[in-house]
């Protein structure tokens, strides 16, 4: 892009901070009633900045006794966690079939694996949910964790596979001169060679199996099995009238520990966005 | 050689099973389950052929579902890509802390979906509302209801949307910026353009492939909007915002229709495979248009 002038200059940041302003507002108005009593809540305007700033909503929504916050946080990094393992895996594992290994039908299948990258959940989801409920696996935590290792998803794979496709074969080619084999490879070769695209991916499914909502929908009926979207969700429906002083506290507490995630594998996150862009 | 081939299948073989029973299975699946009706619950079901499809094309509600998916992708995918199109073009600056601004415009897009349903209700509340208090700030009169206004439940779903997806899609316009040669620019400057020509005649056909691809994709995603329908509007005001992902939702599991939601399915399926096609098809003859 042509160098900008000192006009332009200051045209550009004060766009861009008044959109980041704007783009904020909405959390910045949710933290500031999180904050509030509920007698305020009701006097002041929504942009007043709490006389008296109190915690007391966040120690109500934690001490709730229909949802346990602290239950459903542990859920939420259990499925996480097992779903990126999953993911991380055998993504690498999948990718290196597509990209170091001759076999018939190869480019084919490969896209008919991304074809299913623009499959709509929606049309899967109730096969899916008739399968799992004959498995007896809906109210587990299984359709929600077991997936991820068997492939853990196109978009994943194709990450991978493209990552894997820029190392050299140099490496592979000495390797199997000296008799090694596919295991040995990928596991000793390729993998240390690819942490940043692990990491991407491990960034993405991580995220992703977290604010993931429709399945918990499904598969998580009872309260103490539910993840922080999920019981966020719970714990708002079963209000008569919105307390959004809490409501605001609990949109904070689930927000807080992804943001903090985000800001740490961000650029992760960009990189792997732009990857599948290129094609 | 026989045992290199044999570990081959190993690494493949994830991936082969989850394609069957993730994609494959499914999808022959869904067809199936489209022919009976099913009793989900007793664990029984029932033959009925095509009656399915029949009654599905007959129901109002599932035609209104589709047009609404409809109406949702025309309305939020040019609206969200011309926004993301807007901040990419600002944020492509060598200025100093640049990331900063993309990480903040990026956060939405990974932040909680029901916190985020719970901001924008409040956003959109009559009387205390955010939208509300401003407009009366500025003097209007009154104030609008907009999660239960006919005419405005759909476009303050689409408005939420683009907040909501510009991330990806901000990236991706990013990447493509980013690979246009600067020396069309120097060129177009030495012959006296002006910055806005330079745009429209430059910048925008360079862009062609990456926007053709935020396109596609956001396409897709706006016929798989869900999350907000849900927890915002239930489908409501007077179905204006039932779009398909939801009704299909309500249909198997509110309903327990879950034979008649198969078939719905996928015609969705069907018709998502014509749009995307269609899009190929588009794609390809403006190429042929450039080449010739």
């Amino acid at each position: 892009m042509p160098r900008l002038g000192k006009v332009e200059y200051w045209l550009v940041t004060l766009a861009l901070l008044g959109i980041s302003a704007a783009f904020l507002t909405p959390f910045a108005v949710s933290l500031i009633m999180s904050v509030k009593t509920p007698a305020e809540l009701n006097t002041t305007d929504i942009w007043a900045l709490p006389q008296s700033p109190t915690i007391a909503n966040y120690q109500e929504m934690l001490a709730n006794p229909n949802v346990d916050f602290m239950q459903l946080l542990q859920n939420t990094i259990l499925i996480a966690t097992f779903s990126t393992l999953g993911a991380v895996v055998s993504s690498a594992m999948v990718a290196y079939a597509f990209a170091r290994l001759k076999f018939i039908g190869r480019d084919k299948l490969f896209i008919i694996l991304l074809s299913t990258m623009m499959l709509p959940g929606v049309v899967t989801m109730i096969p899916t949910y008739v399968i799992f409920k004959h498995l007896h696996w809906v109210n587990t935590f299984l359709p929600l964790t077991v997936p991820a290792f068997l492939g853990g998803g196109a978009f994943n794979i194709f990450l991978m596979r493209q990552f894997l496709k820029s190392i050299p074969m140099d490496l592979d080619e000495a390797a199997k001169l000296d008799g090694a084999s596919h295991w040995l490879i990928f596991w000793r070769i390729l993998m240390p060679l690819s942490g940043p695209a692990l990491a991407t991916v491990g960034v993405f499914t991580f995220i992703g199996a977290w604010r993931d909502f429709l399945g918990p929908l499904l598969y998580l009926n009872d309260v103490e099995k539910q993840t922080l979207e999920l019981g966020l969700n719970t714990y708002t429906s079963m209000q008569t009238t919105a307390p959004w002083h809490l409501i605001m506290a609990g949109s904070v507490l689930v927000m807080l520990p992804l943001i903090v995630i985000f800001i740490f594998g961000q650029r992760y996150f960009v990189k792997g966005i732009t990857m599948t862009g290129i094609k | 050689m026989r045992r290199r081939n044999a570990e081959g299948w190993f690494f493949l073989a994830p991936a082969f099973i989850h394609l069957c029973v993730f994609a494959l299975i499914p999808i022959g699946f869904a067809l199936y389950l489209s022919f009976f009706k099913v009793n989900l619950i007793r664990g029984e079901q029932s033959f009925v052929g095509l009656q399915n499809y029949s009654l599905a094309f007959a129901e109002e509600s599932f035609l209104n579902a589709l047009w609404n998916s409809a109406k949702f992708a025309l309305m939020s995918v040019p609206f969200g890509l011309a926004i993301a199109l807007a901040v990419a073009i600002l944020v492509n600056q060598k200025l100093k802390g640049i990331t900063i601004f993309r990480t903040i415009y990026y956060i939405p897009a990974i932040s909680s979906g029901v916190a985020i349903a719970m901001l924008w209700i409040y956003v959109f509340l009559p009387e205390s509302g955010m939208i509300n208090t401003f407009l009366k700030s500025l003097g209007f009169s009154g104030s609008t209801d907009f999660l239960n206004n006919v005419t405005w439940a759909m476009p303050a779903l689409v408005f939420m949307s683009a907040w909501t997806g510009l991330g990806p899609r901000m990236v991706l316009f990013l990447a493509g910026l980013v690979g246009i040669p600067p020396s069309l620019y120097e060129a177009a400057d030495l012959d006296g353009c002006s910055k806005w020509h330079a745009f429209w005649r430059i910048t925008l056909p360079m862009l062609a492939p990456t926007t053709f691809f935020v396109g596609v994709t956001s396409t897709i995603s706006a016929f798989q909007v869900f999350t907000p329908v849900y927890l915002m509007t239930k489908g409501g005001p007077d179905s204006s915002t039932d779009v398909v992902g939801y009704h299909i939702y309500t249909e198997a599991w509110v309903n327990f229709n879950t034979g008649i939601a198969a078939a719905k399915s996928f015609v969705l399926l069907v018709a998502i495979a014509l749009v995307a096609a269609f899009q190929f098809r588009l794609m390809r003859s403006g190429r042929e248009g450039y080449a010739g």
